[in-house]
């Protein structure tokens, strides 16, 4: 080899020795720690609890027609859901990305699937989002464009689909912007949902995970369908005025209906002047309380 | 010839490819080529000064209104933990003088609320908390507080984690790591700490499509006595342009 040669061919392995810049390896199997929400992503939020929720009046008379039976439609048993269900869901992550093989830049982050959601391919080759006009699917279209080592995905053509799953629906207009910020072996996704049909603020969730060893699927069992009781070509729901949960909150937990019931406000510390007089420490956990032995529903 | 200048190139687009070779940007860590280190406030990559109001779209009934006795979803406790949590009674707490117990380090940051962020030398950031009218003081540079008895807010150490495109610094990290802490609650509903606890943060900043910026907190408890595997939650904020919101207001045990 020529001192030339070599020279170029050092220059080269040293510049391929290291990360391209302003990125970072988000790849692996990401454990979700649900120590929050654990109850709304685990076994589901109890009906009727949209406390912290900003959605308008009309996502909470939507919300209020929404009878959980409805997951048990033939037609809906294998519902799948949008990319919101990464947030709402308590399942853990599977990150992989795919390269050009003639250049070797990153042409799309991909999260894996689970059973009720597509993956999410985050397009990180420039390509522009469709026309306004192009047909919406759960899955949506995602970007990504990294700031540093901070990588934020930005969603949109998602279907219908939900916010909390108790009913409580965000529209095809609504869009997700998805933050991944990795400190070490623990990742922090901080997730917006903005939704100019049923929001009146965006929608803020954020979630944590631990870097694993034990591989993640990147797929659930398949779904099956079967008969749950709801026979094929009823929808049920709840007509305006008749829906039985509406103090289920107050109930179990002493929340006054009004916190419940959701909205911007309820987000924020000065809600709880608001209700403060109304409230009184229920005498003991009922059901769904968490700790090792206690009992757990829904 | 042609072949020194593709070998300049190469060498060149290798150095490109190493950010660490970079002079640094906005809170780089010196004051220019070859000058002294910045100070950790003039090398902030992030500006969390300022007013920033608790956005609860999580753990609403835990953090919103007290839990009832018994509700410890998504707390990994230990059976020593659930054994002192069962005896906590909101009564006796309240008479206990000891108002404070889940406004420590651990827990502040789920309280709702304002927080006010503020430099109070080169090397010490304070925050304030309206609620329960805490104050946290996070030390860089190494910087230790005073040797003392163990504390609600404990002892917190800070450094910057720096975001750097290329070499420029476009953001970063608060990292904080808190040690010295007396014991109290994670929860309002007796979840307890012990004085064994350690507390490890991150702070960052997320811009939105709409323009707010939010302050996000990754919180990890480590509690070999009472939690059975650390305690990860993320919590969230707004800033705010003013403290019209501000509204200090004393430690509850039960509200």
């Amino acid at each position: 080899m020529t001192p030339t040669k070599a020279i170029i061919s050092a220059a080269a392995l040293l510049a391929l020795s290291f990360p391209a810049l302003a990125e970072i390896d988000l790849s692996g199997s990401w454990s979700a720690k649900n120590h929050e929400d654990a109850m709304e992503r685990g076994a589901g939020p109890n009906p009727d609890d949209w406390a912290g929720l900003p959605f308008n009046e009309y996502g909470r008379a939507k919300a209020l027609a929404f009878s959980q039976s409805t997951i048990s439609m033939p037609e809906r048993t294998c519902w799948f859901q949008t990319q919101w269900h990464v947030a709402a869901g308590p399942f853990s992550l599977r990150i992989w990305s795919e390269q050009d093989p003639v250049t070797g830049k990153t042409l799309a982050w991909i999260l894996g699937g689970w059973e009720t959601r597509a993956p999410m391919t985050i397009w990180m080759d420039g390509r522009p989002h469709p026309s306004k006009n192009a047909p919406h699917d759960q899955t949506g279209f995602t970007t990504g464009e990294w700031k540093g080592n901070v990588l934020t995905a930005y969603t949109t053509h998602i279907k219908t689909g939900y916010m909390r799953r108790n009913g409580a629906a965000s529209s095809d207009e609504a869009t997700i912007t998805t933050t991944f910020m990795r400190h070490g072996d623990m990742m922090t996704l901080t997730l917006v949902m903005e939704d100019p049909v049923y929001l009146t603020e965006p929608y803020i969730l954020t979630r944590s995970y631990m870097l694993s060893e034990q591989p993640v699927a990147v797929a659930g069992p398949p779904c099956l369908v079967g008969y749950e009781g709801v026979e094929s070509g009823r929808v049920p729901h709840y007509l305006p005025g008749k829906n039985p949960f509406v103090d289920e909150m107050d109930r179990l937990y002493h929340i006054p209906r009004e916190a419940a019931m959701g909205g911007a406000e309820t987000m924020y510390p000065a809600f709880r002047d608001k209700i403060k007089d109304k409230f009184t420490i229920p005498a003991k956990c009922k059901i769904n309380c968490g700790a090792p032995g206690a009992p757990q529903a829904n | 010839m042609r072949f020194g200048r593709f070998g300049i190139f190469a060498v060149g687009i290798s150095l490109l490819a190493q950010p660490a070779l970079f002079a640094q940007g906005r809170g780089g860590g010196r004051g220019g080529r070859g000058g002294p280190p910045q100070s950790p406030k003039a090398a902030a990559p992030i500006d969390l000064t300022g007013y920033w109001v608790s956005v609860v779209t999580e753990d609403w009934r835990y953090r919103m209104v007290t839990p009832a006795p018994g509700d410890y979803q998504g707390v990994p406790m230990t059976q020593a933990a659930v054994k002192i949590a069962d005896a906590w009674d909101p009564a006796k707490e309240e008479a206990s003088g000891e108002p404070c117990k889940s406004y420590g380090a651990p827990a502040i940051l789920r309280v709702p609320g304002n927080l006010h962020f503020s430099w109070t030398d080169d090397n010490t950031l304070q925050m304030e908390t309206d609620a329960g009218k805490q104050t946290r003081t996070f030390h860089f540079g190494g910087g230790k507080a005073p040797e003392g008895p163990h504390t609600l807010q404990g002892n917190s150490v800070a450094s910057w984690e720096m975001n750097r495109d290329g070499g420029r610094v476009v953001g970063g990290t608060m990292k904080v790591e808190t040690t010295d802490l007396k014991a109290g609650f994670l929860r309002k509903n007796g979840v307890p700490y012990s004085d064994n606890t350690t507390v490890t943060e991150y702070y960052d900043m997320v811009t939105e499509r709409n323009g707010d910026t939010l302050l996000v907190v990754t919180t990890v408890t480590t509690d070999p006595m009472y939690l059975r595997e650390p305690f990860i939650i993320s919590t969230h904020f707004k800033k705010m342009p003013d403290n019209k919101l501000w509204k200090p207001s004393e430690c509850s045990a039960k509200w």
